[in-house]
């Protein structure tokens, strides 16, 4: 390195495609999405390139749009801890990380499950943190209702505290007298190989960054674009000192896609052809509608973009998943002035704005750009979201991690047992450290 | 082989159901890998995994246990053949989530999941939930009731052919296929559908631990198997009373296999397995009672005692061991063989003709159920 650091290991999780047009399910290759079959394959491929971990979002309520479940996408997906703790059966290194909302699960129940999961998988429990709460998600559960932003990470905190105790309390007693968590008795469950399960977190508002700064191991970043992976790495890090923490106690792993080709013409049609498998005409329409939040259905997705102004007083048409745009007359401007200069459809107007693949080239191009994507500090690993189920990281397995563990940026044997260890965490999370002082002043 | 099969199942909980028998790690996969597969090489039809909510009762064997439903599924990739049916709650926990784990642990296992419900009245484990105050058994019952029906609507909230995966049109779903439940009870309502399409089986098995009249109504109304306690001589008795349940209830289809539990300690002789008990109980320093009868005594003897079952109206056993170790090698070995030898069980699976089905409802003689909102358009 330039700068004299030793080169940093490129932390690398492999996600099981999810329910959103990313994962392509009218390929001829594309799997079942809830045989647990796809699920094996996957981890044991993600195993065999010695990856960090195994990665696993979690259902809560089936997305609708317009009044209607939205049918264009896959639908549908197992229990997150339950397919987990299946998997700790067919690998014996790859963490395990799941996602369970802090919402809608009781700490009481959630911490001995993750604890339960780490005992079960010797030490590989990871639990990803998130805080969206809303009333249509709630009407599936017995708390219901709506939390406000702010209460949503407070909440969230004193879940991840209240879970920290109780995996500290190595089977005795504990209490957590919060305001949002009132709990107290016996944690039936011994103390667990990691003791405290990877904690990973989404948040990217000031005050998501703020709680995954104070008790988070990791961050699972939407940053994948270089210049702001590195301002949101720079951000999160600088935010460490205040909480007594070194920089490398939290790994910063953006969510990101690739696409392989032997030639980087080839790499770049397969990029091509699989952003036309993700945005369908129907996906072209629905997308659009989500930036219009109006009934578009007249529209024909090879023609030109509507001429009618996005509708801004209506409740949002999309339930069950976060609203991406913050400013829909001024992105309906821009995609219009774009495809208008360029000539393009509804369809490809879309293929292009709604995201390209993170990684695009011959292996060796990818390799690169992976290993200076971390080398430069815009993340210390990636979350691979492939395309397809359960097939979509054999070609990154078998030939992007070799030139990887070529150059050392990949471990090319574990030699560490629990997922803590493979990511050069501390041993126990801040949370608990930052009792354990509170405790000592 | 006459009439069905006698059904056979194990309970497993720490190392055994004798308080002084633990001396194993609950916690260690191995451990559980190693009994569900003594299980399955005796052609078990089912394996049950207890649980509570908070930590274990006073009377339990063990002072701390491991999350019942995530052990189910840390064996079920080891496993082909045998049922697993962990016990999961209804008084603390999320009727959305209960339905969501026992049909992902459906898929898994490739048909072969149960679920035992069960409510949490102590008030130490209200207060692991924060402010509410302890229901009464009344109450606990009523609601366990609500849950098992919203489970079992979130079960049949996908039709089986809702996934279409339409090229011409775009779907991967038909969503007229694909259900709100609606579920409004006294104490939760849920919207639906699932999040996890139907699970193999259609419906999952359902069996209920029933000590109290408010149990047999429970697994009268919404199980397909009721655990019963008969003391030695009672069970026809007990057969009686739940035949009376379901009358009372007014329970339609399927009659609900009946199956008793009984602790066992097995040996080569009658006094060397009576002497072991009498040791276990000197650890414990008092003769150890429980809510199920205890046998001791040799393989044969067991097996006589549990064919004579069959004339007081049961569908099977629910065996404890009472040392985990050399009680369920056998079940699983000598018992297990001798009704085998006498017509009274089928092959294992997979051995050709006369072996017992895969499917823990094929194995339990239930036919796979019509899916309710089948044909109910929206």
């Amino acid at each position: 390195m330039s700068d004299g650091r030793p080169r940093k290991q490129v932390i690398l999780a492999a996600h099981f495609p999810g329910v959103n047009n990313t994962t392509v399910w009218a390929d001829p290759a594309a799997g079942s999405q809830i045989d647990f079959a796809s699920f094996e394959h996957l981890a044991r491929v993600a195993e065999r390139g010695c990856f960090d971990f195994f990665f696993l979002a979690e259902g809560l309520r089936l997305r609708e749009q317009g009044g209607h479940i939205y049918d264009l996408d896959v639908v549908g997906r197992p229990d997150t801890m339950t397919v987990l703790s299946a998997l700790a059966a067919v690998t014996t290194h790859l963490g395990l990380a799941g996602t369970l909302n802090a919402t809608f699960h009781e700490p009481y129940e959630l911490a001995r499950q993750l604890a339960t999961l780490d005992h079960l998988s010797g030490g590989r429990a990871a639990w990803n943190v998130v805080t969206s709460s809303d009333a249509f998600t709630g009407a599936n559960f017995r708390r219901g209702g709506y939390l406000d932003h702010a209460d949503r990470y407070a909440r969230a905190e004193e879940v991840i505290r209240a879970a920290v105790r109780m995996w500290d309390s190595d089977g005795g007693e504990f209490e957590h007298p919060g305001a949002h968590v009132a709990i107290r008795g016996r944690f039936a469950v011994p103390r667990s190989p990691q003791r405290h399960p990877v904690i990973l977190q989404a948040g990217d508002s000031d005050p998501g960054r703020e709680l995954a700064a104070a008790t988070a191991d990791a961050i699972f970043s939407r940053h994948s674009r270089p210049e702001a992976a590195r301002a949101f790495y720079a951000d999160v890090k600088g935010r460490l000192p205040r909480y007594g923490r070194h920089p490398d106690e939290l790994k910063i792993i953006p969510a990101t896609t690739f696409a392989l080709g032997d030639t980087p013409e080839e790499a770049a049609e397969r990029a091509r052809q699989i952003r036309r498998q993700q945005v369908s005409p129907q996906t072209a329409i629905l997308l659009l509608e989500q930036v219009w939040n109006r009934d578009l259905s007249a529209y024909d997705p090879d023609g030109p973009l509507p001429e009618v102004e996005p509708d801004v007083t209506s409740p949002s048409i999309i339930q069950g998943r976060a609203r991406m745009y913050s400013d829909p007359i001024a992105t309906a401007a821009d995609w219009r002035q774009r495809a208008e200069a360029r000539h393009l459809s509804i369809r490809d107007l879309v293929i292009e704005v709604t995201g390209r693949q993170t990684f695009i080239g011959t292996p060796t191009q990818v390799a690169d750009a992976v290993d200076d994507f971390v080398q430069s500090d815009a993340a210390d690993g990636v979350i691979l979201i492939p395309h397809l189920t359960p097939t979509g990281i054999d070609d990154f397995v078998d030939l992007v991690v070799p030139l990887l563990q070529e150059r050392g940026a990949v471990r090319t044997g574990y030699e560490t047992r629990t997922l803590r260890e493979h990511l050069g965490l501390p041993p126990t999370n801040p949370a608990g450290r930052d009792r354990a002082r509170s405790a000592r002043a | 082989m006459t009439g069905p099969p006698l059904l056979l199942a194990v309970a497993l909980d720490g190392g055994g159901h004798h308080p002084a028998a633990h001396a194993t790690d609950p916690f260690d996969a191995g451990y559980w890998a190693r009994l569900a597969a003594m299980a399955e090489r005796g052609g078990i039809d089912l394996v049950t995994i207890e649980d509570t909510f908070g930590p274990p009762r006073r009377r339990d064997p063990v002072t701390v246990r491991p999350d019942a439903a995530l052990v189910a599924a840390r064996v079920a990739p080891l496993t082909r053949h045998v049922g697993l049916m962990p016990v999961i709650t209804t008084t603390h926990t999320e009727p959305f989530h209960v339905a969501s784990i026992t049909a992902t642990l459906d898929h898994i296992s490739r048909g072969r999941a149960g679920w035992q419900p069960r409510v949490s009245v102590r008030p130490e484990e209200a207060e692991l939930v924060g402010a509410r105050s302890a229901p009464s058994g009344d109450e606990a019952f009523a609601e366990a009731a609500d849950v098992v029906e919203v489970v079992r609507r979130l079960w049949d909230s996908w039709e089986d052919d809702a996934i279409v995966q339409d090229l011409a049109t775009g779907r991967y779903i038909d969503r007229d296929k694909v259900h709100y439940v609606d579920f409004e009870g006294g104490t939760f309502s849920v919207k639906g559908p699932s999040i996890v399409p139907r699970p193999p089986q259609g419906q999952p098995v359902v069996g209920v631990l029933a000590h109290v009249p408010e149990a047999d109504d429970l697994a009268a109304r919404g199980a397909d198997l009721v655990f019963v306690t008969p003391a030695p001589g009672d069970a026809a008795a007990r057969v009686a009373e739940i035949r009376a349940a379901e009358a009372r209830v007014g329970r339609i289809g399927e009659p609900l296999r009946v199956v008793a539990d009984l602790v066992v300690f097995l040996d080569a002789t009658a006094s060397a397995a009576a002497a072991r008990r009498d040791r276990l109980d000197a650890r414990l320093g008092r003769e150890w009672r429980t809510d199920a009868a205890v046998f001791t005594g040799t393989d044969t003897e067991l097996s006589e005692l549990l064919l004579a079952g069959r004339d007081a109206g049961l569908d099977g056993w629910r065996l404890r061991p009472g040392e985990m170790a050399p009680d369920l090698a056998g079940i699983a070995g000598g018992v297990a063989a001798a009704l085998r030898a006498a017509g009274a069980r089928p092959e294992p699976a997979g051995d050709g003709p006369g072996a017992a089905p895969d499917g823990l409802r094929a194995r339990l003689g239930l036919p796979r159920p019509a899916n309710r909102y089948t044909g109910s358009g929206r």
